[in-house]
């Protein structure tokens, strides 16, 4: 049974239960769309652009947690995935990247549409293969599936020439063994050492302060039940960063929600003055930590982590635990049950819960409505309350993605879609669609910065040709409002190159691509706009909220500062650090 | 705050100790799966912290499929460790150690023409090369080229001494290095 390798492509896809793929078609690639088409099980979403079929990949990898794939031909469409696969790369994002490349005889030879996209891709991705034989064409895409969706996952690009996909073979599809047996550098650790297991459970019995500090990875690991299940049994508050919201429910009274540089007062407090941070899938960024001398300083610190690389990286940690999150949160609380689950110090484990609930009465999240101006983080409220806390939100990168992270609720893994690592904006869109496609029965929301929204903008038509019904809140205020936030508060307003309030009509530019269209420039227009998006389930739909232009993201851990000098509000410089400080 | 136990609101923050070591040359032994651009991928993860790679070796083992590589790089202990940690990550390497504070046996091997007009510059070459234990690989009128095998320094020292008689060109292998089994076992000279 001798068939192109084009052939062996779909063959192996189908074989991983590929449902869909993100891609857009040229030379290089050709041969691959006409076994696609010949074949007819896989389904395949025409993006404008390839960059949104990345994301879109991404969106739908990070809504469901199975490996999304997106495809694209040799030179510019590999060149335009490049975003996407740095961005799934520091997210974790399970993907595998498929390019069409010049015939294996041109390689090197500067030939049309000839990019080496396995070089520029190789600090990017967690693997990648230039396929050079047509036998080891099905081992190569189901060892590319493997290693992006195990350990901890990330893109990983399979790059075919053209000649490959055009030669004949009769090579069988390898087992998931034979895959295995085949990648003998490559055995993440899942279990977790039960030594240190041990020792973590002896320190989180003892604790007088403890704070778990939950990342990505927790999400990656669905493991929110063990989650409630340890915070609740030991009485642990919890907070979550960006890429970990959802890990543990928002409105769960131990919820402390996010931390670090945009966190709010009492996650900040509670892990500055924790003594002991058990950081579960979480990677001690830089947005988190801010001055890493002053973080959490009288901690001592466990750290559960897939990847033996994330620990003691930036922070030396006293219990290294290398594990799955799900898999070592279980053997942990088995291990805390197996001891009594006794706390030493009971008063005192009650009196940091009774402080934490003192500063989370002291400064709530929160923000100063208007009944002139549309706030944007009314916006959010009023999504949130409409959707009824359920929907998966997708955002870009700004201002909106952090009110987004702020002021929706979040209650289950999964729920929360943005960028995280890179930064990459534009993300939203196009991951929401991916989203979308992926859990049709959720309702998904972009909600997006005008901004972003201008750099993917043209995946707008691709929600509509496939008729993907999300909603797209862009939160505008005509400006890069990070960026000019920045301005107002490091470099004195001068808004050097923020000014976007030359813009497109988004309401009209939504019917131009034959979706719908909506503005709210009063606050009382904001949950009529919201109720009547949300009634249209054929199509997408751009709500346009104009919202206050200057309104700033806070609270805020200035870029490399200590938590101590966290700006609360406008005008009110910082905390003051003398009441932010506690020894046990 | 004050009725809290345990709780006092003090004024100086205490700091978290930060990780700073000392910046040498390391020494790391890599197995690793022979594989289009497994070079690379190693020299970009180095690169990309922003070392210089100093020595490197790469050659077949008796495992079909299997390269030892060794690579000498000059950074920060805790960056090495980093890297180290980061190199065992990538699906093409099998076994990575930093042999730097482990007994361990490293050789390197070197071909160093040298020039010799004179009879007296032959004479006082060959006989350098003996003391070294190098042998003469190849002669020419007015050179001879000689190839020895040692330790870092033990070339170093030869070559210092060949230097005033004109060295015309030289080649070195870099370091190739294993992980002594007996850690008492003496340094063979």
């Amino acid at each position: 049974m001798a068939r192109k390798g084009a052939d062996i492509v779909i063959e192996t896809l189908k074989e991983e239960g590929v449902e869909y793929i993100f891609g857009h078609p040229g030379g290089a690639i050709m041969e691959v769309y006409d076994a696609l088409y010949r074949d007819g099980t896989i389904k395949h979403i025409l993006t404008r652009h390839e960059q949104g079929a990345g994301h879109m990949a991404e969106g739908y990898a990070k809504a469901t947690g199975k490996v999304g794939v997106a495809m694209s031909t040799s030179g510019p469409g590999a060149t335009n995935l490049v975003t996407a696969i740095a961005d799934a790369y520091m997210d974790s994002v399970p993907v595998v990247f498929i390019t069409g490349q010049v015939p294996t005889h041109l390689i090197g030879n500067d030939a049309f549409q000839e990019v080496d996209i396995v070089g520029i891709t190789r600090p990017i991705t967690k693997h990648n293969f230039l396929v050079k034989r047509i036998e080891d064409l099905p081992l190569i895409i189901r060892q590319a599936f493997y290693i992006a969706r195990t350990g901890r996952p990330g893109p990983v690009l399979v790059d075919i020439p053209k000649d490959i996909t055009q030669k004949l073979s009769d090579v069988k599809i390898p087992s998931l063994d034979e895959v295995k047996s085949s990648l003998p550098g490559y055995k993440p650790h899942t279990e977790g050492n039960p030594q240190q297991i041990k020792r973590a459970a002896k320190l989180i019995m003892s604790a007088k302060r403890p704070v778990l500090y939950v990342g990505g990875g927790a999400v990656q690991s669905e493991a929110q039940d063990e989650l409630i299940e340890l915070a609740e049994l030991m009485n642990i508050p919890v907070t979550t960063t960006n890429m970990g919201k959802g890990a543990f429910p928002e409105l769960h009274p131990l919820a402390l929600h996010m931390l670090g540089m945009h966190g709010t007062y009492y996650a900040n407090m509670a892990v500055y003055n924790c003594d002991l941070l058990i950081a579960v899938g979480a990677r001690f960024d830089d947005r988190v930590t801010g001055k890493i001398e002053e973080f959490a300083p009288q901690a001592s610190i466990i750290h559960i982590d897939i990847d033996p690389a994330s620990i003691s990286k930036n922070i030396v940690v006293d219990v290294p635990i290398v594990g799955d999150v799900k898999v070592v949160l279980r053997k942990l609380i088995q291990e805390i049950k197996r001891e009594g689950a006794k706390l030493v110090f009971p008063e005192e484990r009650h009196n940091w819960i009774r402080q934490i609930e003192k500063w989370k009465k002291l400064h709530p999240l929160t923000y100063r409505n208007s009944e002139k101006v549309i706030k944007p983080q009314y916006v959010i409220e009023e999504i949130w309350k409409a959707t009824k806390g359920d929907a998966i939100i997708a955002t870009g990168v700004g201002q909106h993605q952090m009110w987004a992270a702020m002021f929706y609720k979040y209650s289950y893994p999964r729920q929360f879609i943005n960028s995280g690592g890179l930064g990459t904006m534009g993300f939203g869109l196009p991951a929401g669609i991916g989203a979308k496609i992926a859990r049709p029965e959720k309702e998904v929301f972009v909600i997006d910065g005008d901004g972003s929204f201008m750099m993917t903008m043209q995946e707008l038509i691709t929600a509509v040709q496939y008729k993907v019904p999300v909603k797209i809140a862009i939160i505008n205020n005509g400006y890069l409002g990070m960026v000019r936030q920045w301005q107002e508060l490091f470099y004195e307003k001068r808004y050097s190159e923020v000014d976007l309030s030359v813009q497109p009509d988004f309401v009209k530019l939504a019917e131009a691509c034959g979706a719908i269209g909506f503005r709210a420039e009063k606050p009382n227009q904001v949950r009529e706009v919201i109720e009547e998006a949300m009634k249209i389930q054929d199509k997408p739909v751009v709500l346009d909220f104009h919202v206050d232009r200057e309104e700033n993201v806070l609270p805020m851990v200035p870029a490399g500062k200590s938590y101590r000098e966290m700006i609360l509000e406008d005008g009110k410089k910082s905390v003051d650090a003398d009441t932010m400080y506690l020894v046990g | 705050m004050s009725e809290l136990s345990q709780a006092n609101p003090v004024k100086a923050p205490m700091l978290r100790e930060t990780k700073k070591g000392s910046v040498r040359k390391h020494i790391i032994t890599l197995l690793v799966r022979n594989e289009l651009g497994v070079l690379a991928r190693i020299a970009t993860l180095i690169a990309g912290k922003g070392y210089n790679i100093e020595g490197l070796s790469v050659g077949e083992t008796h495992e079909r499929g299997l390269s030892r590589m060794t690579i000498e790089v000059i950074g920060d202990d805790v960056v090495i460790d980093q890297v180290v940690k980061q190199l065992r990550k990538l699906i093409d390497t099998i076994k990575v150690r930093d042999l730097t504070d482990t007994p361990h046996i490293e050789r390197e091997l070197a071909l160093v023409k040298i020039h010799t007009a004179t009879p007296r510059a032959r004479d006082e070459v060959l006989r350098i090369a003996e003391i070294f234990r190098g042998r003469i690989v190849d002669v020419s009128q007015s050179t001879y080229t000689v190839e020895i095998t040692g330790t870092e320094d033990k070339i170093n020292a030869f070559v210092e001494l060949l230097k005033p008689f004109g060295i015309m060109e030289m080649a070195r292998t870099g370091k190739v290095a294993l992980k002594r089994e007996m850690a008492n076992s003496e340094e063979d000279v």
